[in-house]
This record gives C-alpha cells, structure tokens and sequence, in this order.
C-alpha cells in the first residue's frame, strides 16, 4: 500500500512538473486539495467532463488519463476521407485541456479496483479516486466478421477513430481506378454514430462523381432501415443518382464474412468485390468498461440517468457512446453533454449536494455534400429511469426543403463543428 | 410476389454437408395487433416452409406468429447427387411463394 502511495505521488509529480512548463500554471496549485477524479478516456465525453469538473469545483484534483497523444475525431471524418478537408482538421491535442487545469496522463489503464477505488496504469503508477468517470467509447465487436484480422483491418479499414486508416481509405479513394465499387459495410445498432455510414456514402460518392464517375458505392446494410433514411435517399438521388446501392438487411445486406487478399465482402446471399473497402463492424462499449466491471451481457453500461453512476459499480460513473442512455443517440453531442452532466452531478454529490435533474441536448448533422446537410437536434430528460425524446420529440430536418435550407444546415454543420471541439480540446 | 433470396452452393463433393440460406419479404403480421381505430388487424403469416432435394423432402419447418418478419431460415444438408433443391413457402390467404436451385456433385 505504501509503495502504491510512492507511485501515485511519484506519478503527480511528475504530471504535475509536465504541466507546469504551460502558460497558465496557476490553476496547478490549488490541485491536490480538494477530492481527486479520475477520467478515462479523452474523447468528447472524458475531455469535455474533466473539464466541466475542474469549472463545477475548482478545487477538485482532476486527472485525465487517455492512450493517445492525439485525438482523431469521428465527426467530419467522412470530409478527410472525401478529400474536402485535412485530417489534421479533425486531430486535437490535450494541450487546452492542460491549460484547464486537468493533469492529464497519456497512458492506458490496466487495472480498476472498484473497492479500494484505485485505477492502474501501464507503467504501474496507481491514481486513487473518489469519483471515476469511463468514457471508453466503443471498440468492435471481436470474431462478429469472419476473416476480419489485422491484416484484413489495414486492407479494408473501418477508419472510425484511428487518424492512420482515415487516411488510409482517402490514398485507396485516390489510387483507386474509376469503374471499381468502393463497399462500405454498416453495422447494427448500437453503434457510434448511426447516420455517419450514410455521411460517408454520401461524400465519397461526391468525390467519385467529380473524379471517377463511372464507379459506384455499395452500401451493405445490417439494418432494415437507418436514420433519416427518406431524407439520405432523396438527396442521393437528386445529387447522386445510380451512383449510391443500398443493400439493406431483406436484401441480404448483412455482412458476415471478407477475404482481404481478394477485396471480397461475403454475405448470406451475395459476394462482393470491392475496389475499395471501409468495414465498419458492430460495436460494443470500449475495452476500459470492461475493465471497470461496468458492462453487462449485452457489451454496453447501465446507467443511472441524473449521475451516469453505473448501475453495476458505485462510485463509477459512465458516459458517452458506451453507456446506455435510452432514446439519446450515440453522438459526439451527446457525450459531450453528458459529460457536463456527469460533471455537475459529481460536483453536488462530493459536496453533498443532490444532483439536479437533467436535461440534454443532442445534435447530429450529416453532410451529403460540401453545400448540403441534414440534421437531427433532440432534447432528453429521464423518464421512468431511462432517457426518453421531450418537448416534442427530437426535430429532423424536412423531407420537402429548398436548397437553401440544406446549404444553411450544412454552414451550422460546420460552425457546431468549431463550436463543439473548441469547447472541448480548445 | 414475394422477393426470396437463397444461397446453395453450385458445386459440392459427394458426401459433403452443404449449408443453405434462405430468405423471404415477408410482413409476418401477427394477428394481434390493432390498427389505430382499434381494429383488429388479420393475421397473415407464412405457415410452412418445405425444402425437397430431387423431389424428396429434406427439410420442413412450421411457423408461428412470434416468427419475426422476413423470415431467415438456414440449415445443413448431405450433397449426395446433383440435381435441384426446391423450396415452398405457405401460409394464409392462400400464400404460396417457389424458388430452387441446381446443385452440381462431382
């Protein structure tokens, strides 16, 4: 126990002198005096909550801990694979989430002791905690298709959170000849994201009908329907026609198995050849809330909804695309006010305060080309211990709008863009 | 017409234990369901499924209303000789739907 004490003060130190060299230490020293939090996970939900305790209570001792010293968004992914903007626009360091006061460890956790609220890292400096917060994400559902290895991943990559496979599928679009079928595979629900394999057929066929106009994209769905589907498919045809093939699940669209060395994607019915393929396989919650003992059978966390505490461990709290969170949508938006959520109530809680009850806000746009987006905005609140649609219900964009309303949505596409990761990394 | 999709394998050792898929549009309407005036909506659902390799039954299957829609049905047969397997489904308001394949054993 000592030598964990050593460790951990060992570990502070040194965060601490790293963090220090910043331009605005005084933050820093009234660190360590108030409850320490640890957050896991620096994406939309573990960034945006470590920040939003440190403004809750600033005399909270928040630590950060994420694998990566660079975070690759998922939103606007489809843009950088489509050639529309550089990945380094959607490519964010912790630097502003220093600034704000939040050590953070790029490191992975490798252990979590519910009882004795410890957290691990690789280099086996141990964090205590009062409070934990998970926001693991997602990771793919291992054996789900057969002959998807790692080898098959850096041939027809998923390119969903990874900077290096985004720009993988952006090289394969560009080398690709024109005539060939780019086959991207769309999962179950739940997943990240839901409309963003829609994005990117959108987008791709927008640089494929510019560049390589004979090609076509194929669509292999898991799913009877998705998202928005009415709007997506008429714009695909106004925009794309014949050049988008969607395959839904009736037809056979179930992916089950692909053959990297020959670019085949097999499903129950039909083989595909594929001149380029984007994978994106089912999901379950990421591997850190396993760790953590906060999934359940099926693969994602139970939550309680005012405090995201998980229902299976006290004192762990769970956030983004791997909590269960009723009608909310897995978004960045999401997750980003969960995060905040999370936050204030466990700010109140270690003050000994009664979380107030929530209301959330979701906002998911989808770009179909560089002048023309969607989008689905949505408020939740607990109903009977689950997030449910209030006021209303959630708000889609209208099936009948004029081009002008598509092209306004998609300058608020890209202004929630700015808006959202300078909040949350800047 | 309902669109089928099925899956045999065109060629196949003899002695072979083949997988087949097969898979209906179907709407698989329960019977206990009611429309928004409260009527009650007709049941309409696929009953049975008969598959026959060269005539002779190899497979059947009996569904119930529980069976979701677009009804996925797959199993495993012995190649033993080339030849067709056909398939039959039926069900109420005297549904009837037919596809078969031809299968090569060498």
């Amino acid at each position: 126990m000592t030598e964990a004490r050593v460790h951990r003060r060992q570990f502070l130190r040194s965060a601490a002198a790293g963090a220090a060299a910043v331009a605005f230490p005084a933050p820093l020293l009234s660190q360590g005096l108030g409850p320490p939090v640890v957050v896991i996970g620096g994406g939309f939900g573990g960034a945006s909550c470590a920040r939003a305790l440190r403004r809750a209570d600033p005399r909270l001792a928040v630590t950060l801990v994420e694998t990566n010293a660079v975070y690759t968004a998922l939103p606007h992914s489809s843009a950088a694979i489509a050639g529309l903007a550089e990945l380094t626009h959607q490519q964010f360091s912790y630097d502003g989430i220093k600034r704000a006061g939040v050590n953070v460890a790029i490191s992975a956790a490798t252990a979590i002791d519910p009882q004795k609220r410890t957290v691990t890292l690789a280099g086996g400096a141990r964090l205590d905690y009062e409070r934990l917060v998970v926001s693991p994400g997602i990771d793919f559902r291992p054996g789900a298709i057969q002959g998807y290895d790692e080898a098959a991943v850096n041939v027809m990559p998923p390119a969903w959170n990874d900077g290096a496979q985004i720009a993988l599928l952006r090289r394969q679009l560009e080398a690709m000849e024109d005539g060939g079928a780019v086959v991207i595979s769309s999962p179950v629900n739940p997943a990240r994201c839901p409309p963003a394999p829609y994005e990117r057929a959108s987008l791709i066929a927008h640089y494929l009908k510019s560049n390589k106009p004979r090609s076509k994209v194929i669509v292999l769905d898991a799913k009877e329907g998705f998202t928005m589907q009415k709007l997506f498919e008429a714009a695909w045809a106004e925009l794309y026609p014949g050049l988008i093939e969607w395959v839904g699940l009736s037809n056979g669209g179930a992916l089950t198995a692909v053959d990297a060395a020959t670019q085949t994607l097999s499903t129950d019915f039909d083989k595909y050849k594929a001149a380029v393929a984007n994978v994106i396989p089912p999901q379950i919650a990421g591997r850190v809330a396993e760790l953590a003992g906060t999934a359940d059978r099926t693969g994602w966390c139970p939550v309680d909804p005012v405090t995201f505490e998980s229902k299976l461990q006290r004192n762990i709290h769970v956030i983004g695309d791997a909590a269960i969170a009723g009608a909310m949508p897995r978004s960045a938006s999401a997750a980003h006010s969960q995060g905040a959520i999370c936050a204030a109530a466990i700010a109140a809680l270690l003050a000994g305060r009664t979380p107030a009850e929530p209301a959330l806000v979701s906002s998911c746009y989808s770009l179909i080309a560089p002048d023309y987006a969607i989008a689905q905005r949505g408020t939740y609140r607990p109903v009977d211990g689950q997030y449910a649609e209030a006021d209303g219900g959630a708000v889609i964009s209208p099936l009948n709008a004029p081009r002008a309303m598509r092209k306004d949505e998609a300058r608020q596409a890209e202004a929630w863009y700015r808006t959202i990761t300078g909040e949350v990394f800047g | 017409m309902a669109r089928t999709l099925i899956n045999v394998p065109q060629k196949a050792k003899r002695g072979e234990v083949i997988a087949i898929k097969t898979l209906i549009s179907h709407v698989m309407e329960t019977g206990f369901r009611h429309d928004n005036m409260g009527k009650a909506i007709p049941r309409d659902i696929i009953t049975s499924f008969v598959c026959t390799y060269n005539g002779e039954e190899i497979f059947r299957a009996a569904l119930h209303p529980a069976i979701a829609a677009n009804p996925f049905i797959t199993f495993h047969t012995v190649a033993t000789e080339s030849g067709t397997i056909a398939f039959r489904w039926t069900g109420d308001n005297g549904f009837s739907q037919d596809a078969s394949a031809k299968i090569t054993v060498g």
